[in-house]
């Protein structure tokens, strides 16, 4: 399933690769495949990296991202109540209302590690996710969507009164 | 052995509204017993959802989403008793795949 979704990536990736490249590419599979893509710095089809979870801080994980600049857009929507009373269960949706939106992310600022979740977002499913997460303490929730290669986000400060996170 | 996941998939207008309930600790790792000991991380790590042989969401969780996960979400181009399935896989490779029929 995932090699299906690295499939339609390879396809947007290899515009920019010479004739070799793309032979090569083509030729692999999985992970080795995925590991040219890490190289070119785009965003890849919904890959776990510790990179990605394992990073402290925002700017870290925004970086890990691959996220070098973003626009607070008010099409990016981050909607949840505004306290959450235990932080084991805080329900969150994330939604981008910029048409061709392929990549949604949900960071938590005072988290551990920032990054909660992310969703590859294939054409024809609606950029508007709901999940619930865990929040370790008060927090801006970050949604970050990326359209085209840019990225857009909105952010949203959640009241925390019971930490959700370890114990 | 994992347990199975609750799935609502339900056709509104042109959109297919899928919900989906996962039972797993989404062990964090940081967590410690009544002894003191650490409770070891177990959480689930990707997740992909499928209409028929597409695939119309794919997700990466890290161990800040919620014990039994849940995840919402619309796509188009779904009908009326067409297979949604949805498979995870954990972080000690365990993995499960459920589907339900588009109501």
């Amino acid at each position: 399933m995932i090699r299906q979704m690295t499939k339609s990536k390879e396809d947007t990736f290899n515009l920019d690769l010479g004739k070799r490249d793309f032979l090569r590419l083509s030729a692999m599979f999985g992970m080795a495949a995925i590991v040219g893509f890490y190289g070119v710095g785009e965003v890849r089809a919904a890959e776990w990296r510790d990179v990605d979870f394992n990073a402290k801080n925002l700017k870290d994980t925004l970086k890990s991202l691959g996220v070098d600049d973003y626009t607070m857009s008010t099409d990016i929507t981050v909607d949840s109540a505004e306290i959450a009373e235990n932080g084991a269960v805080v329900p969150v949706s994330v939604s981008s209302a910029i048409p061709n939106t392929e990549y949604m992310a949900i960071l938590v600022e005072k988290n551990p590690n920032p990054l909660a979740t992310a969703f590859t977002i294939p054409t024809g499913t609606l950029a508007s996710v709901k999940t619930r997460i865990k929040m370790g303490e008060t927090s801006n929730v970050l949604a970050l969507a990326k359209v085209n290669g840019k990225w857009f986000a909105a952010s949203k400060e959640i009241k925390v009164t019971l930490g959700g996170c370890g114990g | 052995m994992a347990q199975p996941m609750r799935i609502r998939a339900k056709l509104k207008g042109d959109e297919v509204e899928a919900k989906i309930l996962v039972q797993h600790p989404m062990e964090t790792g940081l967590r410690k017993n009544v002894d003191g000991e650490k409770i070891p991380a177990h959480f689930i790590k990707t997740l992909v959802v499928k209409y028929e042989d597409k695939v119309v969401l794919e997700s990466v969780l890290g161990i800040a989403v919620s014990k039994d996960p849940f995840i919402s979400f619309s796509f188009k181009g779904g009908a009326k008793d067409g297979k949604l399935s949805v498979t995870w896989t954990d972080n000690l490779g365990e993995t499960r795949t459920d589907s339900v029929t588009v109501d």
